[in-house]
């Protein structure tokens, strides 16, 4: 049996109200809230925060293929999943590939993720999403920013693929083409009526006959359609019970592009009962459509941070803020020297320090440090260190500092000295806060961001933040 | 194995320091220039009779920086750098040359040009890394020290933030007696308590300033001086520590005091024979680049016991009329920061004052005065600790 071990799910802290939207521009608003990734944050590192909580409750699996489905990659050139995979410390040998593109490149990848299972090799599958649409475009209010993970394998599974059906065509629908930062899209009427409609109802239909199940056999009904009215379509076609949709999240969330899918199916899985048959699908160039089926296992398995759970945790974002995090609004700059470049060898030398957040341990008096040290700070022992990770270990804030002068898209900067249980200090910048309320003592966990861009290269490392 | 110092084996026979502040019309060579020119004069010597220098000022590759523009012909210039103690670290060298008997004559000098910069505040930048580093600034990381003193010593942080605003207002009150500090004016306590903020809950008032300036000083052994001047200041003990970085690495360092500074504290005190710093120093220049550090160091340099400066500091204990006047030119609050120049402007003071030169700022018939210069931030740092008499 082949299909999903495990997952997790991320949906950032921030939330713009989509009423903020349409009174600043002065036109009409949609109803809710769209979840926004922080200016330090990125479809990679988002990425990172559901790979880390996937991971954590697969354990045993061995990871042999790496994949990332974004449309949305921050390095045009340069494996991106790379990065996911140092963060999550995956193994050397692996193989690992990006999928963009498309909003279907999500889907995509978790079939291609089965196809790697069925082939014997654990695969891991991480999407993420940063929608960025122009002012004014029905899009910036209806899209969102949010990843999801899955580890697929053959053992422990906790939803099995039973069926999948992709559909491709070529016809003009959303497009971008590289250097633009917003996308473009065709007439609605003519994608619904010449395209999605009959391609997804031909994935749909597809995927039914080869698992012989009937729609009325669905517990839940996974539509990511491009908007409401396909999906409405679908649901009149197939003569669905309105109990058998899932929640688009289209009201706290808003339409996460590539991550979209897994977000919504992490959503489901959280509710799902053994013998539950899920069917998922998705359009973008064409449709997917997979069939799942829950298992018995699924019963034992629990992932502590659901996405209703993300989705629960959440701080304002003003429109205005949102525009310059984007540098959609450019801002007068810092009189502040430009941070520097990262370099590229010791980048590589501290790999698992810089992307794994691993520390060391001092092997004679065990006092674990941060970053790696060779002489033990405690005992001056030296080169006796043991690999101690540090990035899932719970951690209290010793003292903190709230700089307004550091460069920052989001000031103040507030820098934390963090204790972690166990052992082990580090100054860091903390993140997803209200700065006035920080204080010693509070309980924080850590988390891959983005720190900055400076001549191209995106610097990534480690912040601290209220624990979610 | 120890640290003997050369107590009473060198003297300073003569000093200059540039007004510090915005020296728009004069780059870094005329800072040197002016400094080096007011010591020769005051210690009465030709330029060529100098025979050696050290240099401190932050990222120059070479002694050609002063050898150059003051057309020193063939002789030794040694460039030292020790972050904000640069200053005091060519002082050290020069006065450790002279003392081994290498030369007779050595000038220690000190420059930094920041107002070139266009940057607010103090600009470092690293070599090469891994963009792990942080980018936190120099007041946000000496304002760690505040909320962890004020929740030890169990001050509301109200209270707190008066005890560190007197020390900026006494600083800037001393200040205002100085023709050479960049700031020349009294300052309210209220206009100190409700400036802006730049790193909670330090405001913009609770920060030295950024300037330009030079200083120098020329060193002979102490047989010598009075071939020099009437009134030479003797080296009793020069302390230098660089510490292994604990604070941001190991739990039990609290941020309510500096290591370093203990450490090169207790050093200079055993070099120069000090058992009672608080009774027997007359008066100390201090690392004042930020109100709590004014504050931890009364502590760690020994004038107050553990957990009681805040309350010397509201008794005016360290005014200039108090009991242990500290920072009686003004200290970096008043004069700014120019990096290389600050330890040397430091010892200026010292000098003045124990020749009886500081005009309305003279301390009462001062015999042993304090020097301390650090770099770096709380619990990964240097200091320096001088300690000069008559």
């Amino acid at each position: 049996m082949v299909g999903i071990v495990s997952y997790g799910s991320y949906v950032p802290y921030r939330r713009l109200k989509r009423a903020a939207i349409g009174q600043t521009l002065g036109i009409p608003a949609g109803k809710g809230e769209r979840a926004v990734a922080s200016f330090d944050e990125d479809s990679v590192s988002m990425a990172v925060e559901a790979t880390r909580d996937a991971l954590r409750t697969a354990p045993g699996v061995q990871i042999g293929a790496l994949l990332f489905a974004t449309t949305t990659p921050p390095y045009a050139e340069k494996l991106n999943a790379a990065l996911v995979g140092a963060a999550a410390r995956l193994p050397l040998e692996i193989r690992a590939a990006d999928l963009t593109g498309s909003v279907r490149a999500g889907l995509g990848a978790l079939i291609q993720g089965a196809d790697a299972a069925r082939g014997g090799v654990g695969a891991l599958v991480a999407m993420a999403d940063c929608r960025l649409a122009a002012p004014e475009a029905k899009s910036e209010q209806a899209g969102g920013d949010a990843a999801a993970a899955f580890v697929l394998g053959s053992e422990s599974v906790i939803a099995e693929i039973e069926a999948t059906a992709s559909m491709t065509r070529e016809f003009l629908d959303t497009w971008r083409t590289p250097g633009e930062r917003f996308p473009h899209s065709w007439e609605e009427r003519f994608t619904l009526t010449q395209a999605y409609g009959p391609l997804l109802g031909k994935a749909i239909q597809s995927v039914l006959t080869k698992a012989k199940v009937a729609p009325s056999q669905l517990a839940k009904v996974i539509l990511d359609a491009p908007n409401p009215r396909a999906a409405d379509e679908i649901v009149r076609g197939m003569k669905l019970d309105p109990a058998q949709l899932g929640d688009t999240l289209a009201l706290t969330v808003g339409q996460t592009g590539a991550a979209h899918p897994g977000v919504l199916l992490a959503n489901a899985l959280a509710a799902a009962k053994p013998g539950d048959r899920i069917l998922l699908v998705a359009a973008g160039d064409g449709a997917d459509a997979v069939l799942l089926r829950v298992t018995d296992a699924a019963a034992a398995y629990r992932q502590p941070r659901s996405v209703g759970r993300l989705i629960e945790s959440k701080g304002d974002v003003a429109y205005a803020t949102y525009l310059k995090w984007r540098e959609i609004l450019p801002t007068e700059p810092p009189r502040r020297p430009d941070p520097a470049r990262p370099a590229g060898p010791p980048m590589f030398r501290s790999e698992t320090w810089k992307f794994g957040f691993v520390g060391t341990r001092c092997t004679k008096c065990g006092t674990p440090q941060l970053p790696p040290q060779r002489i033990c700070i405690h005992c001056s022992t030296r080169d006796q260190m043991e690999p101690y990770p540090f990035a899932d270990r719970p951690a209290r804030i010793a003292t903190f500092t709230l700089d307004r002068l550091a460069f920052s898209l989001n000031p103040p900067t507030v820098n934390v000295v963090v204790d972690y249980e166990g052992g082990g200090r580090f100054l860091c910048e903390m993140t997803d806060c209200a700065p006035e309320k920080v204080a010693i003592g509070d309980e924080v966990e850590m988390t891959f961001r983005r720190m900055y861009t400076a001549g191209g290269v995106h610097n990534y490392f480690w912040k601290a933040r209220p624990k979610r | 194995m120890a640290s003997n110092g050369i107590k009473d084996r060198v003297a300073i026979v003569g000093m200059g320091c540039t007004q510090f502040g915005e020296h728009w019309d004069k780059g870094p060579d005329d800072l040197l220039i002016d400094a080096a020119y007011e010591a020769y004069a005051s210690a009465g010597v030709d330029p060529k009779d100098v025979d050696a220098y050290w240099l401190g000022t932050m990222g120059q590759f070479s002694g050609l920086a002063l050898s150059v523009p003051l057309k020193i012909p063939y002789k030794p210039v040694t460039h030292v750098e020790n972050y904000c103690a640069t200053g005091s670290e060519s002082l050290r060298q020069a006065c450790y040359a002279v003392a081994s008997g290498a030369y007779d004559i050595a000038m220690a000098i000190g420059v930094e040009k920041l107002k070139d910069s266009g940057f607010s505040g103090l600009v470092v930048s690293d070599p090469p890394n891994d963009g792990t580093l942080g980018n936190m600034t120099a007041p946000a990381s000496f304002s760690l020290l505040a909320p962890a003193y004020f929740k030890k010593y169990g001050l509301d942080a109200d209270h707190g933030k008066d005890v560190l605003s007197r020390i900026a207002w006494k600083n800037h009150r001393n200040g205002a007696k100085n023709p050479k500090a960049q700031f020349r004016k009294e300052v309210p306590l209220e206009t100190i308590k409700n400036s802006p903020k730049v790193a909670d809950p330090l405001g913009i008032m609770d920060c030295s300033g950024v300037s330009d300036g030079s200083a120098a000083a020329i060193v002979v052994r102490a047989e010598d001086a009075h071939k020099f001047t009437k009134h030479p200041i003797f080296i009793k003990a020069l302390s230098f520590v660089a510490g292994p970085g604990e604070g941001p690495l190991a739990q039990d360092y609290d941020f309510t005091t500096f290591r370093e500074v203990v450490a090169s504290a207790k050093d200079a005190y055993h070099q120069a024979g000090v058992t009672d710093p608080r009774a027997q120093i007359s008066m100390a220049e201090v690392h004042d680049c930020f109100t709590p550090t004014e504050l931890v160091l009364y502590e760690d340099l020994g004038f107050s016991p553990r957990g009681t400066a805040w309350k010397d500091v509201m008794d005016g204990f360290f005014d200039l009329d108090g009991t242990l006047p500290v920072n009686p030119d003004g200290g970096l609050k008043s004069f700014g920061h120019p990096i290389g120049a600050s330890g040397l402007r430091m010892m200026y003071e010292m000098w003045l004052q124990l020749r009886g030169e500081a005009g309305p700022r003279q301390i009462e018939n001062p015999t042993l005065g304090l020097t301390h210069n650090l770099g770096g931030m709380p619990g990964r740092c240097v200091s320096f600790v001088s300690i000069v008499g008559r």
